[in-house]
C-alpha cells in the first residue's frame, strides 16, 4: 500500500446463489481509496454498489479478493456505515440514537452527553434531543443517522445513499451540511448516491460502475475547488463538462442494465 | 339551470350550512358524542343485569342453578365485610403473580436467545414445538408427583403455562426486528451482550408484552385448576367449594372476583406497557 493509501481492493469478486442460478454481483472490482479522500460512487441499480459497502463495513465477506484497509489509530471504530433509508432506532431517543458508538464503546453516560451535544448542535436536532423518533419527519430522522456515524468518529465513513429517500429540498440541506461537517473533520468517505448532482457537489472522484456484474467502468476525478456550495457549482461550466462526461459513461450502463433485467 | 344541477346546487348550499353549524359549536358536538358513546358502554350491561333479575323473579329461569343479581349481590356483602372475599383473592393473587413471573423471566430470556442465535433455536426448537401443544392441565398430576401438594405445584403449573406463550412470543419479536437495526449494532461493533440489551430486548418489547398479556390470560384459567387440587383457599378454590356445597351464590361471587381479577392484572400490564414502552405511544 502506498503511504497515503487508506483502502485498496484487489480483484474483489462477490457472488450470492439464489435457488435458481448463480448471481455475480461484484467482479473482479480494483480500487484504491487514499486518506482524506471524498469518493462517490454511482451506478444503475443493482449493480453491486451497496454490496461492496457491505463488505467494507464489515457486514459481508467478499467470495475472492482482497480487501486492505489502513487502522492508524486502534482506538477509534475502522468504519461506521450511514445506512439507506430509515435507521434510527425506534426505541431510542434522538440523543441516546446518536451517542450509540458511544455506549457501544462503553462510554459513561454524562461523558456520551457531552460529544453529542456538540454534534445535535451542528444538526440541528438540539431542540429534539429527547424526542422518540415517531415524533420525527423523515430529514430529521436522516439527520439523527449521519450524527450517528460522526459521533462514532470512525476512520473511514461509508454512506449509502443516506439522502436517496429525502425530498429535494431537504436533500439540498443535508448535503450542504454534511460538506459542512465533513470539511470539519477530513475524513475518508465512500458514499454511494444515483444522483450526479450530488456526487459532483461532494465528491473529490467518481466511480462510475458497470452494470451487473459489477466492475469498475470509470474514475473521475472531480476538479472543482472547494468549499463548493450548489449555487456556485451549478453556475460553472466545469460542472456542465463534467456531469455531461458522467451523464454519458452512466447512460451506457442504465440502458445496460435494462436490457439484462428484460432477458432475466 | 338543469333538474340535476339544481339539486347539486342545493345540496352544496345544504351542506354548508351544516359546515357552518359544526364550526359554530364543535366542541359540545364531540363531548356530547363521547358522553353518549360512555353511556351506552354502561348501559349495555345493566340492561343485561336488569333482565336477569327480571327474568328470576318471573321464574323465567332457575334460580337455583342461575341465581340472581340480587341475591348473589346479598351473599358478596358479608364475605366483603368479614374480609374473607380478600383473603381468598390475595392468596389467588399471590399464586399467578409468583407462577406469572416464574414463568415470564425465563421465556423471555430464552425466547431472546432463540430469536438472536438460530444455533440456539435449531437446538430447543423441537422440544418447544412438541411440549407446546400438551394441555398444561394434562401436566398437572405428573407436576403433584413431582412438586407434592404445597405452593410450589400450583406456582409450577401456572408458570408452565405463561412460559410457553411468553417464549415464543418473545422469539417472534426478535425475528420480527428488521434486520437493518442487527446491522447498524453489527456495524459498531456491539458485542453479543450488546446485541440483548441495545437491539434485540428493546425491539421485542412490543411483542413481549402481547405474550405477558396473552400469558396473563392462561394464568387466570389455570388458578383454577391449580386449586382444585389440594387447596385450602383461593378464589378457584372458592369455586370448588360452592360446587361441592351446592351453594350457586358463592360460586358466583367467587367468578366476578376472578373477572375482578383479571381485568386489574390487564389494567396492570397496560399501564406497565405505556411506562416500558414510551417510543410506541403513536400505534395506539
Amino acid at each position: 500500500m502506498y503511504p497515503t493509501e487508506v483502502i485498496r481492493i484487489e480483484k474483489l469478486n462477490k457472488e450470492f446463489y439464489t435457488r435458481k442460478e448463480k448471481v455475480v454481483a461484484i467482479k473482479d472490482l480494483d480500487l484504491s481509496v487514499s486518506e482524506g479522500e471524498f469518493l462517490c460512487i454511482l451506478g444503475p441499480s443493482g449493480c453491486g454498489k451497496t454490496t461492496l459497502l457491505r463488505i467494507l463495513a464489515g457486514l459481508e465477506k467478499q467470495t475472492k479478493g482482497k480487501v486492505f484497509m489502513r487502522s492508524k489509530n486502534p482506538e477509534k471504530p475502522l468504519t461506521s456505515m450511514v445506512f439507506q433509508g430509515d435507521s434510527v432506532f425506534p426505541w431510542m431517543t434522538v440523543a441516546e440514537n446518536v451517542a450509540y458508538s458511544l455506549r457501544i464503546r462503553g462510554f459513561p453516560s454524562d461523558k456520551r452527553l457531552d460529544i453529542v451535544e456538540h454534534y445535535l448542535k451542528l444538526m440541528g436536532l438540539d431542540k429534539f434531543a429527547n424526542a422518540f423518533p415517531y415524533q420525527l419527519s423523515g430529514g430529521m430522522k436522516q439527520r439523527i443517522n449521519v450524527a450517528r456515524a460522526f459521533v462514532s468518529d470512525p476512520e473511514i465513513l461509508l454512506m449509502d445513499e443516506p439522502f436517496g429517500a429525502l425530498d429535494e429540498q431537504n436533500r439540498l440541506i443535508l448535503q450542504q451540511e454534511l460538506l459542512k461537517i465533513w470539511d470539519g473533520t477530513g475524513k475518508t468517505s465512500i458514499f454511494i448516491t444515483h444522483s450526479i448532482d450530488e456526487a459532483l457537489l461532494l465528491a473529490d472522484r467518481i466511480m462510475v460502475m458497470t452494470a451487473h456484474p459489477g466492475k469498475v467502468k470509470a474514475i473521475v476525478p472531480v476538479d472543482i475547488p472547494r468549499p463548493r456550495d450548489i449555487l456556485s457549482l451549478r453556475s460553472s461550466p466545469r460542472f456542465a463538462t463534467l456531469f455531461r462526461e458522467i451523464w454519458q459513461l452512466l447512460q451506457e450502463e442504465v440502458l445496460k442494465a435494462k436490457t439484462t433485467e428484460f432477458k432475466a | 339551470m338543469s333538474l340535476l344541477e339544481e339539486h347539486v346546487y342545493k345540496n352544496i348550499e345544504q351542506m354548508n350550512i351544516v359546515i357552518k353549524e359544526e364550526e359554530r359549536k364543535p366542541k359540545t358536538k364531540l363531548i356530547n358524542k363521547a358522553i353518549i358513546l360512555k353511556f351506552l358502554t354502561f348501559l349495555s350491561p345493566s340492561l343485561l343485569l336488569v333482565l336477569w333479575e327480571l327474568f328470576a323473579r318471573w321464574g323465567l329461569i332457575d334460580v337455583r342453578l342461575f341465581s340472581s343479581p340480587v341475591m348473589i349481590f346479598k351473599t358478596m356483602i358479608p364475605m366483603l365485610y368479614s374480609g374473607e372475599l380478600l383473603y381468598h383473592t390475595l392468596i389467588s393473587a399471590q399464586r399467578i403473580l409468583l407462577g406469572f413471573i416464574a414463568g415470564a423471566v425465563p421465556g423471555v430470556v430464552l425466547g431472546l436467545s432463540m430469536g438472536l442465535f438460530p444455533p440456539v433455536r435449531a437446538s430447543l426448537m423441537p422440544m418447544v414445538a412438541v411440549t407446546f401443544p400438551i394441555p398444561k392441565l394434562a401436566i398437572m398430576p405428573l407436576i403433584l408427583i413431582i412438586f407434592g401438594l404445597g405452593e410450589t405445584s400450583k406456582i409450577f403449573t401456572i408458570a408452565i403455562g405463561v412460559f410457553y406463550l411468553v417464549l415464543i412470543n418473545t422469539m417472534a419479536g426478535v425475528l420480527n426486528i428488521d434486520e437493518i437495526y442487527l446491522d447498524i449494532a453489527k456495524n459498531f461493533g456491539a458485542s453479543p451482550f450488546q446485541f440483548y440489551t441495545t437491539v434485540a430486548f428493546p425491539g421485542a418489547l412490543p411483542m413481549i408484552f402481547a405474550g405477558f398479556k396473552l400469558g396473563m390470560g392462561t394464568a387466570l384459567l389455570l388458578i383454577v385448576a391449580a386449586e382444585l387440587s389440594a387447596a385450602k383457599a383461593g378464589v378457584g378454590w372458592m369455586v370448588w367449594r360452592a360446587y361441592d356445597m351446592f351453594d350457586i351464590e358463592k360460586m358466583f361471587v367467587a367468578l366476578i372476583t376472578m373477572a375482578f381479577l383479571g381485568y386489574i392484572f390487564s389494567c396492570l400490564l397496560d399501564i406497565a406497557e405505556k411506562i416500558v414502552i414510551p417510543w410506541a405511544n403513536n400505534r395506539r
